[in-house]
């Protein structure tokens, strides 16, 4: 399957003005109302905070103990846990997504992380920097040196992402474990999505980030 | 060399101690014979009665009861000046008003555990069928026994399920019992610093105090009440064992590090030289003051006995399968007697059984006290975690 195939979501309303990241309102606008989700990496509590104004029972996991005492204190659903290890815990089925934000790309194995991800959950939603984006590509062409920008400031002896992917490359994963790609949007530089009516590697070249909606693909 | 000088005798008489044990200066439920406490180990407690204290009010929806459970040395008077002690209450820094559990919002209940001394039936009560102190022929109770006698007060206050139950330690061990005993019953439950089992090495601590209280000559096989007698010595050493488990190395060295008490060389005796050893002296005596040492083992052995898994074939998810209460479990990382990984496994099982659960390790150096001392990012959490809650019982928590 490539992305082509793929329906974005319609009449998402996104930007990085407000009070809430472009990449959360998307996969906000992803979740049904009324369900229960878990959110892997949850940082701060920001998209938990967002989904819970939408109704939705959220809890939380995150690596870092200032990130789960801030949230526990806003008074969200967050154990301090890792993705890597401690997604096992968690019976099949418990909820309706479960969502890895910004993640994939720290975790050490991240194909394992995905398959627990939909065993976990009926449906997962994933977003990740696209290391296809063209100023990735042009950092390491020209300037001959780990790319760093805006969202990913770090140097690539300090950095906690240690598995960074291209769009292809994860829709390439998808295939691999038999992962049904349901909607996938590609957010540009200013979180505006990459139109839909252009090539796939367009969205590859020109998407800073992807959201995948994902759900369990039937047997190969 | 000089004069040693040992453990000093208790201030306070035995009387007055034991006044408060069939007299308590708070409230009191009475059960009598037609309702007796059935025990884990076989036995029917009848009568008995629970010594209790309440602050604010019971709501019109009987929605807004907290129930406060005590640790290994607490009592009732979690926040008002101790009767005996005249210390302020144990728990002043998280209950009272302005503090996350303010009597301006809910009615907050703590009684004293069954086996305990200040006023609930216990060792050092009255037996009503000799006459004389239960000493030894008390029965043993278990964190279960506890729960199931504070569920009888519950239904004698009238109240169906509580907003929260909140523990720390073995209050922390009962919040859990509350929950896999009566999880429809717990609207949420705030266990912090405990764990669902007691560990081999707590359980060798315990078995340590319990040793030191029965090597003392003037406990008399458990019958020193009898004898107008305390076996005080043994009991402030197996306070003094038991408080360093509950402190840490770093809190230990920042607060006395190796400075002496009150002079500057050794005297080359085994006098309190050290600053530490007078701070755990006056530990050990004054804990004597207030507690009674056959109430010390019982309490002790029934946390030793505690293992929900155990009581759940083994799997601790079972004991939580389809519960609807929210949780909020708090660790402390220099907590060695209850560490942190003891609440991640019962995070684990909490996750496995898909109950709402929040999970916090607060840093600090100040070991398992921490849970009763100034932390404030502890009191945020506990804040926010009970206004979350009372958000979804629908309790009016805004300034009345």
């Amino acid at each position: 399957m490539s992305v082509q195939e793929v329906l974005p979501l319609n009449g998402v309303a996104t930007g990085r003005s407000g009070q809430f990241r472009a990449d959360h309102l998307l996969v906000a606008e992803m979740v049904k109302p009324g369900s229960k989700v878990l959110d892997v990496g949850c940082g701060e509590g920001d998209l938990l905070q967002l989904l819970e104004t939408r109704g939705i029972d959220g809890r939380g996991i995150e690596l870092s103990r200032e990130g789960v005492n801030r949230c526990v204190a806003k008074g969200l659903a967050v154990v301090q846990g890792d993705a890597d290890t401690d997604l096992v815990n968690y019976p099949d089925d418990a909820f309706d997504y479960v969502i890895l934000s910004q993640t994939l790309q720290a975790t050490r194995q991240p194909r394992v992380v995905l398959e627990n991800l939909l065993r976990i959950g009926r449906r997962a939603i994933v977003s990740f920097p696209n290391f296809g984006f063209w100023k990735m590509r042009l950092q390491l062409l020209i300037g001959g040196h780990m790319p760093r920008t805006e969202n990913l400031p770090a140097t690539w002896y300090d950095t906690a992402n240690i598995h960074f992917c291209t769009i292809k490359d994860f829709v390439q994963l998808c295939d691999e474990i038999n992962v049904k790609m349901e909607r996938s949007v590609a957010l540009d530089l200013y979180g505006r999505p990459v139109p839909l009516n252009l090539p796939w590697w367009v969205w590859n070249m020109f998407g800073e980030q992807a959201v995948f909606l994902l759900s369990r693909g039937g047997g190969k | 060399m000089g004069s040693v000088k040992s453990i000093p005798s208790p201030a306070i008489s035995a009387d007055e101690r034991s006044h408060e044990v069939d007299h308590p200066s708070s409230q009191v439920a009475h059960f009598g014979t037609e309702q007796p406490l059935r025990l884990d180990c076989g036995v029917d407690l009848s009568p008995f009665q629970i010594a209790y204290q309440t602050y604010g009010e019971l709501n019109a929806d009987r929605s807004n009861a907290v129930l406060i459970c005590h640790a290994l040395t607490g009592d009732q008077h979690v926040a008002n000046v101790h009767p005996v002690t005249g210390k302020p209450g144990w728990w002043e820094t998280l209950v009272g008003p302005g503090r996350p559990i303010d009597p301006k919002h809910y009615f907050i209940i703590c009684s004293n555990v069954i086996g305990g001394c200040m006023g609930s039936t216990g060792p050092a009560s009255i037996n009503p069928v000799t006459g004389k102190v239960w000493g030894l022929d008390f029965p043993v109770i278990t964190i279960p026994d506890m729960v199931r006698a504070q569920a009888m007060l519950i239904d004698r206050l009238g109240i169906d399920t509580l907003f929260a139950v909140v523990g720390g330690s073995m209050g922390g061990m009962q919040v859990l019992q509350w929950t896999a005993a009566y999880p429809e019953r717990v609207f949420s439950a705030l266990a912090i610093a405990c764990a669902t089992r007691h560990s081999a090495q707590n359980i060798a601590f315990h078995e340590l105090g319990r040793q030191a209280v029965m090597a003392d000559p003037d406990w008399r096989g458990g019958g020193y009440a009898d004898h107008g007698i305390h076996p005080h010595r043994g009991l402030a050493v197996a306070r003094m064992a038991a408080h360093i488990t509950y402190l840490s190395d770093a809190a230990l060295h920042r607060k006395f590090g190796r400075r002496m008490q009150d002079r500057d060389l050794p005297t080359f005796s085994f006098d309190a030289d050290f600053q530490v050893e007078s701070y755990l002296r006056y530990q050990g005596s004054s804990f004597v003051e207030r507690f009674d040492a056959n109430s010390y083992l019982y309490l002790t052995r029934a946390m030793d006995y505690f293992d929900i898994a155990a009581d759940h074939g083994g799997v601790l998810a079972k004991a939580f399968a389809g519960i609807q209460t929210r949780f909020c479990v708090v660790s402390f990382t220099s907590d060695w007697l209850f560490p942190t990984s003891e609440s991640r496994a019962l995070v684990h099982a909490l996750n496995a059984s898909s109950a709402r659960v929040s999970f916090a390790e607060i840093e600090t150096d100040r070991g398992h006290d921490a849970f009763l001392l100034d932390v404030p990012e502890f009191f945020d959490i506990s804040r926010a975690f009970l206004q979350s809650a009372g958000k979804a019982r629908g309790l009016t928590l805004e300034d009345r």
